[in-house]
C-alpha cells in the first residue's frame, strides 16, 4: 500500500447488543462502530459470539437488547433481504453456493436484487429484459476479471476445489455491489497460497471499490496483517477494540485468546 | 498474389503495419478475450493505436536508439508497443513476464533502457523495486490500471494517457509519424531477445528487421499460409518463437492473432478461436493427449470400444494417408468412417477442427505422442531452431515426416556438420550479434556468418537432420565412431519398462549401460506372471527382468545398426542398477538430468566390471533415506551381454 487510506464517517454503529439462546448469552452488551472504507476484524476463541455478531448485523438474528444503526438509520427488526437491499452482502463459514450451477450463474444470483424486470419479462428475454441481462452479465464479468477466475467461468461450482469455491462466494457477494461486506472466516481451511490470494483480494476490494469490510477470522497472522482495526470478543463480551498492534499488546486478549504466558 | 512486390518493399514492421492498414484495413488484426468477450481490432484501428502510442512516446522524449523494455502476458497493447518503439527507431526488449525483479533489473541495466511498457501492477512493482539501481530508467507505462490508482510517482504513466498525449502531439506534428516510419531500414536492429543460457548471464540476441521478416516470409511461402490463418499468442513474448509466429508472420502474412484471456484459459480459448496454425512444445501435446486418455477411460463402454477400434486403425494407416502414400481402398473407407465417428469429434473437442499446420520443437517428442496427432490427420511437424537463427533452421517437409528427425534445412538455410559432429548453420535469419558481448558473438558466429549451435547431429540417408545430443557430451568409441549418450538413453527410455539409463563409451572399446527399471511398469508385468518380489532391488536382480530389458536393448541395437554413423555405438554390456538413481543422492539434478561425473565416480567398480569379462559384480552402496539417515545396500549385480546387430545385414535387409 503506497498511501494511507482515509476513512469516512461511521457506517455501522452497534450499540449494546445482547442476544441469548435459552440460557446461553451469546452476546452481552457489545458495542463498536465501523467507519467507511475500514477493514474491521472480529476475533475471539470458539464460541465467543463472532458469528452471532455477524448474523445480527446481517438481520439473521434479532438482538434482544441494543440498537444497530446502518448509514445513520437505526433499526430493530430487519430481515436479511432488507439488509441486502440496504447494501450489506456476506459470505458464509460453510460455503453456501448452488453446487450444480456454474461459477457464472452463481455470481449472477448476486445480481438478483438489482434486476428490475419481473419474472415474465425475464422468461421472455425480450427487449428491455435482454438489455438488462446484458448489463448484469457485464457486471458479473467485471467481478470474474477482478477475482481472476476466468478459467472456471463455466465450471459447475461443485467440481471446484474449496479455495476456489470460497473465491466464487466472495464473487457473488461482490456482484451485489455492497457498501459493506461481511466475511465469515474467509480463509478457513485454505492452504498458505490460497490464503495469500484471498488476503490480496480482500485488500483489493477495499481499495478498488472502497467497500467497507467486516470479517471474522481465526488465523491471527492474517487478521493482524490486513485489518485496520480489531475487535476481540470473549464469552460474548467485547474485551478489546483497537489497532492490530494495540490488540496484540493487550493483556486481556493475550490471556483470553492467545493463551496465558508462563514466563 | 499480385501485391507481392508491394509487400516485399516493406522491410520493417511499421511499414508492414501501414501496408496492412491500407490493403486490409477492415480485417481483424488482433483479438483479445476480455470480460468474457473477444474484442477485435482491425488493421486500421491497430495502425491508429500504434500511431497514438508512438507519438505519445515521442512526446515523452523517446529517441532513436532508445531501448523499450516490455513485460507482461501476451496483450495486443504490448505488441503495439514493440511496433511503436520500432517506428521511432528504438528497440523493443521483451522480458519473460515471470522474471523476478533482479532478472528484469539485469536486462534494464544491460540495455540501458529509458522506457518500459508493462502489463499490470505486478510488473510495475517489480520495476519500482529495482528502479534505484537502474539509473537509466525514466518512464514506466502500464496497460492495466487496476490497483495502480494510488501510485503517484510522476514517472509512472497509464498507457491510455500516453496515447492521449500522443494524439495531441500528432495533431501538432501531422507528418511526424509517416516520416518516422519511412526512416526505418531493413538492416536496422529490430529487437533484442534475451536467451536464458544454461551457464552464466542471459545473452541479448540482436535481430534485424531483415533477419525476422525474411525468415517469416520464407516460412509463410513454404507452408502456404494466407491472411485467413488463426493463431493464438500464448507463449512468452520474450521467446523468439512467439515473436515469429504471433507477431512477424502475422504482419507479413496479414493474418489475425488472438490473445488468450489468461494463462489458465488457453485450452478453452484455443477451442473458441479454432486455430489453423499452432505452435506448442512437446509437453503441451503430451498434456492434451493425457487429458483425452483420462476422459476416454471415464467414457461409456460403446464410446471406449469405438475409440480403441478406430484409433487402432488410425495408427495403422492414418499417417500414411496424411503423407499421401498409397493405402488400400478398404482402409481408406474405414478411415473415412472413423473420421466421421471419432477423429473429427475428438479434434473438435480439443479445438483442432480447423488446424492445418502445427509445429513442435524444443525437445524430443515421444514417437507415440507425435504419431497420435498425425494419425488423426493433424499435420504436426517438428522443427529445429534457435533464437540466433530467428528460429527456423530445419523443418520437416509435408509428406516426409519422420518422428526421429527434425527435417530438412529451411529455405535459404545452409547447414554444415563440423568434424566433431556439431551442427553449424548460415541463413538470412542469422543474428547480428550478442548485445554488448563481442566475445560471446565471436565464439558463436564465425567471420563468414556460420553459427555454432552447440548441438551434435548428422544427416540421415534421406537428407533429414537428426539432432542427437549436446556437442560437448558427444564422445568417441574405439575407431572414432560417434557416441551420443543422451540419444542412446532417450531410445532406451522410450520403453515403458526403463525409467532411467546411463550409457558409457567415450574413449572405451564399446558402449555399456546402467539401467533403472520402472518399478510400476515392471512390477505390473511381474505380477501378471506371478513373479514374487519384495521391492526394487529384488525385482531388479531377477533373471526374467534381465530378459525383458535385454529385449529392449536388442531393439535399440537393431535401430542403431540401421544408422551407419552410430552402428558401432551399440550397447554391448548392461546391468540393472540395484537402486533407483535419486536426486537426494546427488545422482540427478533437481530437474532430473543425470550427473554423469558423480554417477561415474560413485559406481566406478561397476563401470570397471562392465569393461571386464566378469558376469557379476558385488556392490555396497550408501543411500540416503527420506529422513536424512544413511544406510548401506548390498547386492551382487549380474552383468549381461547384449547381442549386437550386424549393420551390414541390417542395411541389406
Amino acid at each position: 500500500m503506497t498511501t494511507a487510506r482515509k476513512f469516512g464517517d461511521v457506517l455501522l454503529d452497534v450499540e449494546g447488543i445482547s442476544i441469548s439462546f435459552g440460557g446461553v448469552k451469546a452476546l452481552d452488551r457489545v458495542s463498536f462502530d465501523v467507519k467507511e472504507h475500514e477493514i474491521l476484524a472480529i476475533i475471539g476463541p470458539n464460541g465467543a459470539g463472532k458469528s452471532s455478531m455477524l448474523n445480527c448485523i446481517n438481520g439473521f438474528y434479532h438482538p434482544q437488547e441494543g440498537m444497530i444503526t446502518f448509514k445513520g438509520v437505526p433499526r430493530h427488526q430487519m430481515r436479511p433481504h432488507e439488509a441486502a437491499v440496504q447494501g450489506i452482502a456476506r459470505t458464509f463459514q460453510n460455503i453456501a453456493l448452488f453446487k450444480g450451477m456454474s461459477t457464472l450463474d452463481n455470481i449472477m444470483t448476486g445480481r438478483n436484487l438489482k434486476m428490475k424486470k419481473n419474472f415474465l419479462w425475464q422468461a421472455l428475454y425480450f427487449g428491455p429484459a435482454r438489455a438488462e441481462e446484458m448489463e448484469h452479465r457485464a457486471a458479473v464479468e467485471n467481478v470474474i476479471d477482478f477475482l481472476e477466475i476466468e478459467a472456471i467461468r463455466k465450471t459447475p461450482v461443485g467440481r471446484l476445489p474449496y479455495g476456489l469455491q470460497k473465491r466464487v462466494e466472495l464473487g457473488r457477494a461482490l456482484a451485489a455491489e455492497p457498501d459493506m461486506l461481511l466475511l465469515d472466516e474467509p480463509m478457513a481451511g485454505m492452504n498458505l497460497e490460497e490464503k495469500q490470494d484471498m488476503c490480496r483480494f480482500i485488500l483489493d476490494v477495499n481499495d478498488e471499490f472502497g467497500t467497507t469490510i467486516v470479517l471474522i477470522e481465526h488465523d491471527m497472522s492474517v487478521v493482524m496483517d490486513i485489518s485496520d482495526r480489531v475487535v476481540v470478543l470473549d464469552y460474548g463480551r467485547k474485551i478489546a477494540d483497537g489497532s492490530p498492534d494495540e490488540v496484540r499488546a493487550n493483556q486481556d486478549v493475550i490471556d483470553a485468546y492467545l493463551g496465558v504466558s508462563h514466563d | 498474389m499480385t501485391d507481392r512486390p508491394d509487400v516485399e518493399r516493406c522491410d520493417t514492421f511499421p511499414k508492414l503495419l501501414l501496408y496492412n492498414a491500407g490493403r486490409r484495413g477492415d480485417r481483424p488484426a488482433v483479438r483479445e478475450k476480455d470480460y468474457g468477450i473477444w474484442q477485435s481490432w482491425t488493421w486500421g484501428t491497430v495502425a491508429d493505436e500504434v500511431r497514438a502510442l508512438a507519438c505519445g512516446l515521442a512526446a515523452l522524449g523517446f529517441k532513436p536508439g532508445d531501448m523499450l523494455v516490455i513485460a507482461g502476458d501476451n496483450r495486443p497493447q504490448l505488441y503495439w508497443a514493440m511496433v511503436a518503439a520500432q517506428t521511432l527507431g528504438g528497440v523493443p526488449v521483451p522480458v519473460y513476464q515471470d522474471s523476478v525483479a533482479a532478472e528484469i533489473q539485469y536486462v534494464v541495466e544491460h540495455v540501458g533502457a529509458r522506457f518500459a511498457v508493462v502489463e499490470d501492477q505486478e510488473q510495475v512493482d517489480k520495476l519500482l523495486e529495482v528502479k534505484d539501481r537502474c539509473p537509466t530508467l525514466e518512464h514506466i507505462i502500464f496497460k492495466n490500471p487496476r490497483g495502480l490508482r494510488h501510485y503517484d510517482q510522476p514517472f509512472v504513466h497509464a498507457y491510455a494517457e500516453v496515447q492521449e498525449q500522443g494524439r495531441g502531439f500528432d495533431a501538432d506534428n501531422p507528418d511526424f509519424f509517416e516520416s518516422a516510419v519511412a526512416r526505418g531500414k531493413g538492416a536496422d536492429l529490430a529487437i533484442i531477445l534475451y536467451t536464458s543460457g544454461t551457464t552464466g548471464r542471459a545473452k541479448g540476441v540482436m535481430l534485424s528487421f531483415d533477419n525476422v521478416i525474411v525468415t517469416a516470409r520464407n516460412g509463410i511461402e513454404l507452408e502456404g499460409l494466407t491472411e485467413n490463418e488463426e493463431v493464438l499468442a500464448y507463449l512468452p513474448m520474450a521467446w523468439v518463437g512467439d515473436n515469429l509466429f504471433s507477431f512477424a508472420q502475422s504482419y507479413v502474412g496479414g493474418f489475425c492473432v488472438s490473445c488468450p484471456e489468461s494463462g489458465d484459459t488457453v485450452l478453452t480459448d484455443l477451442r473458441e478461436i479454432g486455430v489453423t496454425y499452432f505452435f506448442a512444445p512437446p509437453r503441451i501435446f503430451e498434456n492434451i493427449l493425457t487429458q483425452v486418455m483420462i476422459r476416454i477411460e471415464d467414457a461409456g463402454w460403446l464410446k471406449r470400444r469405438m475409440f480403441d477400434y478406430f484409433m487402432g486403425h488410425a495408427r495403422r494407416v492414418g499417417t500414411e494417408i496424411l503423407d499421401g502414400r498409397p493405402v488400400a481402398l478398404t482402409d481408406r473407407l474405414l478411415y473415412g468412417i472413423g473420421r466421421w465417428l471419432v477423429y473429427e469429434p475428438l479434434k473438435n473437442v480439443l479445438g483442432f477442427s480447423r488446424i492445418r499446420l502445427a509445429y513442435t520443437a524444443g525437445e524430443a517428442i515421444g514417437p507415440d505422442i507425435f504419431n497420435f496427432y498425425r494419425s488423426l490427420g493433424m499435420n504436426v511437424k517438428q522443427l529445429y531452431g534457435s533464437t540466433e537463427a530467428s528460429i527456423f533452421i530445419t523443418i520437416q517437409p509435408d509428406g516426409q515426416v519422420k518422428p526421429d528427425t527434425v527435417g530438412v534445412p529451411a529455405k535459404e538455410v545452409e547447414i554444415r556438420i563440423a568434424d566433431d559432429g556439431e551442427v553449424l548453420f548460415r541463413s538470412p535469419g542469422v543474428f547480428m550479434g550478442y548485445f554488448k558481448n563481442d566475445q560471446a558473438t565471436r565464439e558463436t558466429k564465425t567471420g563468414d556468418g556460420w553459427v555454432h549451435t552447440g548441438d551434435a547431429g548428422f544427416f540421415d540417408a534421406d537428407g533429414h537432420l537428426k539432432i542427437i545430443d549436446r556437442a560437448k557430451d558427444v564422445g568417441k568409441v574405439k575407431d572414432n565412431t560417434m557416441f551420443a549418450p543422451k540419444y542412446l538413453e532417450n531410445k532406451l527410455k522410450f520403453f515403458p519398462y526403463i525409467k532411467e539409463a546411463v550409457t558409457f563409451g567415450d574413449g572405451r572399446d564399446y558402449v555399456a549401460a546402467f539401467v533403472n527399471i520402472d518399478l510400476e511398469a515392471v512390477g505390473d508385468w511381474a505380477e501378471r506372471r506371478n513373479m514374487a518380489y519384495s521391492g526394487y532391488t529384488d525385482l531388479a536382480g531377477q533373471e526374467p527382468v534381465y530378459d525383458l530389458i535385454q529385449e529392449c536393448v536388442e531393439k535399440v541395437n537393431r535401430d542403431l545398426a540401421g544408422e551407419p554413423r552410430l552402428a558401432d555405438s551399440q550397447i554391448k554390456r548392461f546391468l540393472i542398477l540395484h537402486k533407483e538413481l535419486d536426486a537426494d543422492d546427488g545422482e540427478f539434478t533437481r530437474t532430473r538430468k543425470v550427473r554423469r561425473a558423480i554417477v561415474a565416480e560413485k559406481y566406478a567398480d561397476l563401470i570397471d566390471a562392465l569393461y571386464s569379462d566378469k558376469d557379476h559384480c558385488p556392490i555396497e552402496a550408501e543411500v540416503t533415506f527420506e529422513d536424512g539417515r544413511t544406510g548401506i545396500i548390498n547386492a551382487d549385480l549380474r552383468i549381461w551381454q547384449a547381442p549386437l546387430s550386424d549393420s551390414q545385414a541390417e542395411a541389406a535387409a
